[in-house]
Parts: C-alpha cells; structure tokens; sequence
C-alpha cells in the first residue's frame, strides 16, 4: 500500500496570503492556515485528504466545495463532525483524517 | 403488457413478506400460485419498517409463530438463495425506571415457558456489556438469538424465490375485484388480467380491509405510519438491536446499526397514514421528537446526523394482533394482515403457517387468537389505542 | 390585518431579486441561506477580509455581481435575514429550519424557493479518487479561496463554465494542463442561431476559448473520457481520453475539474409535492412552474436554476417574476408592463439555454459505456456493474427501486452526484426510455440534519 506524505499538500494558493496566520491540529500534528480559510482549505493547504472513503480504499478529499455532495465531513478528536468546505478554520481545531475507531461510541 | 386469464390451486392478493412468503411455502408444497401485488413486492409495510427480528416483547401465545419464523430466519440463503442481510446480533430492551425493570423480568419469567431465554441485566451489567448506554439505562433484557434483517431486500427476495419455484408473480398488477361462485374466486386486475383459483389467501396489508369487507367481513382495521430515520455510516461498534421498554411510551425508542455502518431507528410517534398514498413521509416535528430521545439512549449519537427519513402504511387491531387464519364464512378463503406495525419477523413464519393450513386444512400454530371472528357482526369504529412495541 | 409571511429560500441570484421585489411593495420576507454570505454560487463573495477586486474575481460579471451584492446590502435591514440556516423540510405552511443546532419552523403565507443548482456529473472511471473536484469546486476554490485545487490541473466535461474555470485559472497564474470537452465542436456551430438570442454572452464565450489557447492550454473538443488515472492514496495522476478519431491522449495532472452543466436543486418542490416534467431537451426532472413560477401547489413560487437552469441572469429575472406572481396573489398590484418585460427577458434566455444544451450536450450515451467496475454512487460505492445487476438480475426497472436494492443515492448526498447517471444506466440496463425510469425521489432532510438538534419554539 502506498502511503501518504504527510506534507504533500494537495491545493496551492494563488494569493491572499497576507490574512492572519492560524494553526489547526492535523492528526495530533500543528498546521499552519490563514483566517478566512474553509477548514477544507486549511486541511488541504497541508494534506492531500480529508478522511477514508468507508466503503471503498482510499481517501477523500471533497468534491464540490459548496455544501451539496457532503463528501467532506471530518471529525475532530471529541467526535464532532464539521462539513469541511463550509465551516470557517478557527485557531485551535483538532481534526482526525485518520479512519475512526469500531469504538466511536463509547461513553468516555 | 397484455392481460392473462389465469388459474391456479391459489390466488394470493397482496405482495409483501406475508404473500411473498406464502406463495413461496405453497409451491414447495406444490400448489400452484398466482400472486398479485398492486405495486412491486415488498414495497409497502414490509419494505419501509424497522427490520427487527424479534421474539422478545411479543404477545406471549404468538412466540411459537415467531419461533417457527426464526428458524426460517437462519435458513434463508438454503431456502430463498438470499440472506436478506439477517444477523443474530442479539437484541436488547433497555429500560430507565423501576416500571420497566418489573415489566421485563415478569417479561422474562413468563417466556422462559413459551421458550425463549432472555437475560435479565442490571445496571452494572449493561454498561459493560454495552458501554454505549447513557447513564439514564439502569438496566435491560438481552435476547441473544434475535436480530435484524434488511426489510427492503426480504420480501424482494423471498418474491424472487418463488417465482424461480414455478408461482406467477404479477407486479404492477392491482387488484380490483374479488368474488366467489359456487367453487371458485374470481379476481379481476386493472389491467384485466383476471385469476381463477378454489382458495384465495387474501394478505394486502392496510388494503386488506377493503377486501374483507366486500366478504361480509369488515374489521376495524386502522392505518398508522412509523417514523423512520437513518443515519450517515460510522464504524461498527454497536451490534445488538436497541429498544426501550418505559413508563412513558414515547421513550419507546428503536434503533440498530447495520454493518456497513448506518443506524437506522424509529419508534416514540408515529404519523397519520392514508390508504391513497404509496410513499409517505414522517411529519418533521416527529423527527425531531425522536433525536432527545436516541441521545438519551446512546450520547455518541448526538454527534451524528440524520441522512434521511421515510414513513409508510402500517396497519393496526386496537388489541395489537393480526387477522390470521379461515374466513369466518367463505369457505376457501383466508386472511393474514394488519401485523401491528410487527409483522416483520414473523412474515416467513406466518407465510409458512398460512401454507401449511391451507394445504393441509390444519397447522400446528395456534390460531384462535386472530380469528377474524373476534370482530363479530358489529363494528365500532376504530380506537386509536395502539401499544407501541 | 397582518401581513403576509412570505418566506424565501436562498439568497443567490434569484433570491435576492425576489426579496427586492417584495420589499419594493411593502413586504417584509424572511430570506434563508444555508451559507454565511449572500450571492448564491457564480456570485459567491470572498469571505472578509479577502482583498481581490470585483473584476478579478467576477471578469466579465463583476458588474452583475457588484449590483448584486450592493442589492443586499442595502434590503438587509428590510428583510430577515437568517444565514447559516438550512431549510431541511417543510410541510403546507410550514418550512423546517435548523440553525447553529436549532430546529425551529418559519410558518409561511407564500414560499419562493430559490435553492439553486449543483454541477452535474456523468462518471468516469477514477472520479472518486481525491483530487477530483467538479467544476463548480474547482471555480469555488479560486473565488471564494485563491486556492488552485491542485498544481497541475485537467478540466473535463462540457458547457460553458468548463472554459470559464479554466481561464480563470490560467488568469490567475496556476497551470492548467488541458480542457477537454466532450461536446463536438460542430455542436456548437449548429447552436450558433439559438446562442445568437444572447449575442455579450456568445462573444465572451468565444473570447474564452481564443484566450486559452493563446496561453498554450491544449483545448480538445469532442473527446471520450476513458479514465482519471490515479491511487487510491495518493489521489489523481492523470486524465485519458480518446478523440473523435479513437486516438487516445493521456495528461499527466493532480487535480481535475470535471463537470457538463447544471442539476437543479428541487428536493423542497419534491417535499411541497409539486409536480415535476420531463425535460427532454436536458434529460432531467424538473417542477413544473408557469411561466411567473408559479408550481402546482398554491402558495409555492420556484425561480433560478432550481427550476429552470437560465444562467445568473435569467435567476435575476426569474427572481423577481416570481415574487410579483406571489404579490398579484396576494392581491397586491404590480406593474404589467414589467412583468411582460421579464417574461421576455425569461423566453430570450430560454432560447440561450436551448442552444447551450443543443452545444453542450448531456453525454448520456457515456452512461452505458462505462466497464462494470466504474464506481456510479461516491457516496456508497456502488458500480454501474451493480446497478446493472440490479436491473437485469432483481428486476429493478425504476430509479428508486434500484435504490432500495442495490443502494445507489442511498448516500449523505441522496442522489445528487449519481442520480443521473444512474437513471441512464437503468433506462440503457432495462431496454426502456429514461424518462420511464423516474427520478430520486426528494425525502427530508434535504441535508444531513444533527441529531443534537435541538428543537425551539414548538418545532414539533
């Protein structure tokens, strides 16, 4: 199986590059994003996908960054789960591509 | 598509697990079968419910029915070629208060004697067991050899089934009269296709009514539609089926995770349903009456969402049992609808019951408690005092 | 007496104008938009603090859009103005809301649903890969983020935005390796006299093409998609077509924008149960309105690519010609001479949008050539293979019999990206014409709905 290189960012920036840095948490690792980033932007300027695809092998990494096909759900580490493309990147989040555990339902 | 004038040892009037089921165990008897379903099998009630396959919580004198249908339950891939997704995932009733610990253990003691062995779990107990609970459970019955099937595909299947074994299966085929002379019943469709058979086993669900009645056997049937919702896919992690028995019967609950992840639920309120309406939809207020409640039950849940919600026409006996068994007088004739919104286990049981009664003019199943008899010459009009389940 | 409740859905295009209209007469409407910003999609506004220019960001349009939003702006205090709300179903009177995790219900007099289109997608071997975005993404990621979706780009598909994205990406300095464009270009010449009706459109789309070969973009027409070539871990490495000579091409690339026009967003008109027609010249299911946008159920005004896919322009019209249908309704005047100004305005841009679909054709035919293994649902992965299956083997002739069989638009999309080309692939599976196999149907929610919503306010 080939594996990912974790820095091998999958959308470029063309400009706008001068708004506030922020940082998002990538798999328990720190990311650098810029405010005004859609979470989906702030996770791709950094990875080249969001989550697994639960029925098939592979990744996703959106499809139609409007809101209408829904491949972009993420997680954070408590479980919540955030539409990428439509929800703003904030300073702090904490997001997991990894694929979720059989234990998702566990009372803590 | 040309109409046929066809004839047959039986007619069956209605395609959903009942007929599906009843037309495929009349041909491994060897009776010839027509069956004719005003839609496509399985489509109505059988195809919209929940897809529980269970004998926990039944009418006690019905276990041996729903025994009989569990065991076809686990055979179905050598019978029908088709598993109809069915897992024995175990199914357990939780409950929050004093009222409902009393009611499953009284529950337990009595079916222990019908045959089915549940286990009693007390607080501790199904936390460790299940620690997806939420701290309102204090307890719950655990039947390990139910489970839950895939309703869409089950009476598809078994209509597949019985096709391959020789029964003439007519879709898209509604059925607008039906008649006896001096031997046979005559039942003619919309598309003029017309069916002559000496026995007619009359199972069309919340439609049934109107062909008892044409009989001099009206029964206050009533119509009510669940409301169904299910999940986006997360991993598989919560394997029995899940129900709530409570004080309050809108904490009646339901849900089940199947393998590909998705929960589908139900339960707490149901909608108005109509006899002129294929596809239904839940009320959206319902829907969201359910959410507090699948919190409640699973706090993991609160984090997941809701991909789409259906309803459809289930059909009701204020005494919560079906109508099974003989016309009360025509003779030739039979009746198995109005399933109480639990007609699904059951479905191949009773399928089986109704062909082994009429091929054999008797079945080992007690069926004294549905006779269409107990509704009597008069009819009242229907109470909406429906029991959940 | 109290007046009218009158709510709309979307602030795009079409939802902006209807609000205007009503404010013009007195009305107050509650206007909801899932997003946080008003402007719809071709007009979608950079979040704050984004600097680009209107001209940047909107070329030709910035004007439209500048008016647009200045329109807003200015009814924002005359209107109630619900962002961030999904509206997830509705019964008579009645539209169910959820915002910030509130359910709550906007009781309503009249409803104008202006939900907009999404792009419309035929598969294509390996467009489930990551990197491959529709075209729509690709157009949203630049405007509304100044992200490229990849570093080396492929566009493929038909219509006009496929050569509007492309030029915008090369005027904004990323690579775009090809355009490939199912639709034969003697399409287009035959289309010549209906896209004639609009004569600054058919120019600019001219200007397009010219300028992206001039930049050295390799622009085919009439090309097959065979594959977009790739792993499953690593995303998209290539396209591969075949042109109309059979000649296959292979670009190296790590994203692609593929998309062939619009699919209506109609799931609320599906709910409110108004009725839908075949529409032959698109081949999909559309409501049925009259010629104001008025649907069959009394009360329910559609207008914009919801209903009728008329470009941003004619939304604008379609907008505001809905909201005066619902005020002669409700009995309050309004100029005729207007309304007969827009249904002109509405029947020119009917005859654009013929000529653009005579152009830019549906490729449906691609749907029975795809191999068995071409994933057909994303969402659930179901290949055409087993949509055939369905159809050929359990007897599923109909769209949402073979859903409830073999799961395709069982989805968190429920049908938006496959529905179509699944419907073809059961007409093609079963010997029959398209329009018998039916659509998806629309069921609640429209969107995913949380079920930590919280219902407000008797919501239930």
């Amino acid at each position: 199986m080939d594996s990912m290189n974790p820095t091998e960012r999958r959308f470029v920036r063309l400009g706008e590059t001068e708004r506030r840095e922020i940082h998002v948490w990538i798999d328990g690792r720190s990311a650098p994003a810029l405010e005004g980033d859609t979470l989906l932007v702030a996770l791709l300027s950094n990875t080249g996908h969001l989550r697994h695809s639960e029925f098939s092998d592979g990744v996703r990494s959106g499809f139609c960054l409007m809101g209408a096909c829904q491949d972009c759900w993420v997680r954070d580490e408590q479980g919540q789960r955030i539409r990428a493309c439509s929800t703003p990147a904030r300073d702090g989040m904490r997001i997991l591509t990894c694929a979720q555990e059989a234990e998702w339902a566990r009372l803590a | 598509m040309s109409s046929k004038q066809l004839a047959a040892d039986v007619v069956i009037v209605g395609g959903g697990i009942v007929g599906a089921a009843s037309a495929f165990f009349l041909r491994q008897r060897g009776l010839s079968v027509v069956l004719l379903e005003r839609g496509l099998v399985g489509q109505q009630a059988s195809g919209v419910n929940f897809g529980h396959v269970r004998r926990q919580g039944r009418f006690l004198p019905q276990l041996p029915l729903a025994h009989r249908s569990r065991d076809i339950w686990g055979r179905l891939p050598e019978l029908i070629g088709h598993d109809a997704e069915f897992v024995v995932s175990g199914s357990i009733k939780v409950v929050y208060d004093e009222y409902g610990l009393a009611a499953i253990e009284q529950y337990a003691a009595d079916a222990r004697l019908w045959g089915l062995d549940l286990e009693i779990l007390g607080k501790a107990e199904v936390r460790r067991r299940f620690p997806f609970f939420g701290p309102d459970v204090i307890g719950g019955s655990y039947s390990p050899n139910d489970g839950h099937a895939n309703p869409r595909l089950a009476a598809p299947a078994f209509g597949r089934a019985a096709r391959k074994a020789g029964a003439t299966v007519l879709e898209n085929c509604e059925v607008l009269d039906i008649h006896k002379d001096a031997l046979d019943f005559h039942v003619t469709a919309k598309d003029g296709t017309t069916v002559t058979a000496p026995v007619a086993l009359v199972c069309a669900g919340a439609w049934a009514g109107k062909f008892s009645a044409g009989f001099g056997e009206s029964v206050p049937l009533v119509q009510r539609g669940p409301t169904m919702g299910v999940t986006e896919p997360v991993p598989y992690g919560i394997v029995p089926v899940v129900g709530v028995k409570s004080s309050n019967p809108a904490d009646d609950m339901y849900f089940r995770q199947v393998k590909r992840g998705n929960i589908v639920f139900g339960g707490s309120v149901r909608n108005d349903a109509y006899l002129d309406e294929r596809r239904a939809q839940p009320r959206p207020g319902n829907t969201l009456l359910q959410l507090p409640h699948l919190r409640r039950i699973a706090p993991a849940l609160a984090n997941l969402h809701v991909l789409r919600t259906w309803s459809g026409v289930e059909s009701y006996f204020a005494d919560d049992l079906p109508v099974m068994g003989p016309s009360r007088s025509v003779s030739g004739l039979y009746y198995a609808f109005g399933f109480c919104g639990h007609g699904f286990q059951t479905g191949p049981g009773v399928g089986d019951t109704m062909a082994e009664l009429i091929d054999r003019g008797t079945t080992s199943i007690d069926l004294a408690p549905y006779s269409i008899r107990r509704f009597g010459a008069t009819i009242g009009a229907p109470k909406a005092n429906l029991a959940t389940v | 007496m109290g007046q009218a409740r009158i709510v709309i859905v979307g602030a795009g295009p079409s939802g902006v104008r209807a609000a205007e209209a009503l404010v013009e007469h007195g009305i107050r409407p509650v206007v909801v938009d899932e997003s946080r910003r008003d402007g719809g999609q071709i007009y979608r506004r950079q979040p704050e603090g984004f600097k680009r220019p209107y001209a940047k960001l909107y070329g030709t349009e910035a004007d439209k859009a500048q008016a647009l939003h200045r329109s807003f702006e200015q009814l924002r205090d005359r209107i109630e103005w619900r962002a961030e709300t999904l509206a997830w179903h509705m019964e008579p009177h009645s539209l169910h809301v959820v915002q910030a995790g509130k359910a709550e219900v906007l009781p309503f007099d009249a409803l104008i649903v202006c939900s907009g289109a999404t792009d419309r997608l035929m598969p294509v071997p390996g467009w489930d890969l990551a990197g491959c975005y529709s075209l729509g993404a690709a157009q949203i990621s630049l405007k509304s983020q100044a992200c490229a979706i990849g570093q080396r780009v492929v566009f493929m598909g038909t219509g006009p935005l496929l050569y509007l994205v492309a030029s915008q990406y090369v005027a904004a300095g990323a690579q775009v390796e090809a355009v490939l464009d199912t639709s034969a270009s003697s399409h287009r010449l035959r289309a010549l006299p209906r896209l004639a009706a609009r004569p600054g459109v058919l120019l600019n789309g001219l200007k397009l093409v010219a300028s992206l070969r001039m930049a050295g973009v390799r622009v085919m027409t009439g090309v097959t998609p065979v594959e977009i070539g790739g792993s499953p871990h690593r995303g998209v490495t290539g396209v591969r077509v075949r042109d109309g000579r059979g000649r296959e091409h292979a670009f190296g690339c790590d994203a692609v924008g593929l998309g062939y026009h619009l699919r209506s967003e109609a799931q609320l008109a599906d709910i409110a149960k108004c009725e839908f027609r075949f529409d032959a010249a698109s081949r999909q299911w559309l409501p049925r309105i009259d010629e104001d946008g008025r649907s069959s159920v009394r009360g329910i005004y559609l207008a914009g690519d919801g209903v009728r896919l008329a470009g941003a322009d004619g939304a604008e019209a379609a907008g505001r010609l809905a909201a005066l249908a619902c005020l002669a309704d409700l009995g309050i005047t309004r100029s005729e001479p207007e309304v007969a100004e827009l249904r002109g305005t509405l029947q020119k841009m009917e005859r654009f949008r013929q000529g653009l679909l005579q152009a830019f054709p549906w490729p449906h035919h691609a749907a029975a050539g795809l191999p068995d293994s071409t994933v057909v649902c994303r969402c659930e992965v179901v290949t055409a293979g087993e949509l055939r299956t369905a159809v050929r083997d359990l007897g599923a002739c109909e769209i949402n019999r073979a859903k409830a069989l073999c799961r395709v638009g069982m989805g968190r999309c429920q049908g938006r990206y496959c529905g179509h080309a699944a419907a073809e692939i059961v007409a093609h599976a079963a010997g029959i014409p398209v329009e018998q196999v039916g659509r998806i149907r629309g069921q609640g929610p429209v969107k995913p709905l949380p079920i930590s919503a919280l219902a407000v306010g008797g919501a239930n």
